[in-house]
């Protein structure tokens, strides 16, 4: 029962990962829709990025002096002038283990 | 005109720092299935047939906690919604290909792949091969994906849960939107979309995950018509 409810759910995401690239004529969007699509990453990244550094697993805000604060400040500086994603990731992981387990 | 094998690489290249992020989230995910309480092969079954990250563990989470199927499904749907956006914009570049490889490739466009590899199709529109580049950023990550959930599965209770590897899921995202971070425009849309998304976090069915990109977008067409 629980594998038909999977399958279910896989399809309807497979659905929403193909119906715009497969079935829908990209000349049905109007330059100015086009023009807007440019900003998907910035439009929707975020919508992960915050939740996951200001919302702790029991759904409710953390504290202002919380890890993941300091660990999130520290990827952004690395990863602006680095310009590099294991960088990035690493800083901000590790930057997060030192204050969580030596602090 | 860089060849197929060439465009390829440059997108399993692409990827793969992303690694560093999905193969513990992956562990993670595997790891909290059975935790839950759920058979292996369904746990396992979720990687190959839903394949995306966030939505498997809200799905356990959910049926786990006596929610109904539907309400289930629903959530990961209304999760997966995003992919509607990511579609939208990958369309452009693979207008060309035929219906049925459409069709294959849609499966593989995951959220790193799909930023990596757009990153790449807006520098280099006029390649001829652009879609090696999706089969190789999503392949790489399909293929992480598989390992890390099945290893998830397997060691489960040995990956302490203080280590909090699921704050490596913001730095990844974090790594791929920095750079744009010094255009006035994408910042506005940004911080729109992280304000809206932490605003409406308690809405039903995960629904800010959708909701507040679709404010962001309104708000970049906004932007838009000011610039002019």
């Amino acid at each position: 029962m629980t594998l038909f409810t999977i399958i279910i759910a896989g399809i309807i995401t497979y659905f929403m990962r193909m119906t715009m690239v497969a079935l829908v004529n990209r000349d049905l969007l109007g330059e100015r829709v086009k023009a807007v699509l440019a900003y998907v990453p910035s439009a929707v990244f975020p919508a992960i990025i915050f939740p996951g550094i200001f919302i702790n697993d029991y759904g409710t805000f953390i504290e202002m002096n919380d890890p993941k604060i300091f660990g999130a400040i520290v990827a952004i500086l690395v990863g602006y002038f680095s310009r590099n994603v294991i960088a990035t990731i690493l800083s901000g992981l590790f930057s997060y283990w030192i204050l969580i387990f030596l602090m | 005109m860089l060849s197929k094998k060439q465009i390829f690489s440059k997108g399993i290249l692409a990827v793969a720092p992303h690694m560093f992020s999905v193969i513990p989230f992956g562990i993670v995910c595997g790891a909290i299935g059975i935790e839950l309480g759920f058979s292996p092969v369904l746990v396992y079954a979720m990687s190959i047939i839903i394949f995306g990250g966030a939505s498997q563990i809200v799905f356990l989470q959910l049926l786990s906690g006596g929610a109904s199927a539907l309400i289930a499904v629903t959530s990961v749907g209304v999760i997966n919604s995003r992919h509607l956006l990511y579609g939208a914009v990958l369309s452009e570049y693979l207008e060309k290909l035929s219906f049925v490889k459409k069709l294959l490739i849609s499966y593989l466009v995951v959220d790193q792949g799909f930023a990596e590899s757009n990153k790449f199709f807006q520098k280099n529109k006029n390649e001829t091969h652009l879609h090696y580049h999706l089969l190789g950023s999503g392949g790489t990550l399909w293929v992480c994906w598989q390992i890390s959930t099945l290893a998830g599965i397997i060691l489960g209770s040995f990956v302490p849960e203080e280590l909090g590897l699921k704050f490596a899921v913001p730095l990844t995202f974090i790594a791929i939107v920095v750079q744009d971070i010094k255009k006035l425009d994408h910042i506005i849309v940004m911080i729109t979309c992280g304000l809206s998304s932490l605003l409406f976090f308690d809405a039903p069915f995960k629904s800010y995950i959708i909701i507040s990109p679709i404010i962001a977008l309104f708000v970049a067409a906004l932007v838009l018509r000011l610039k002019k």
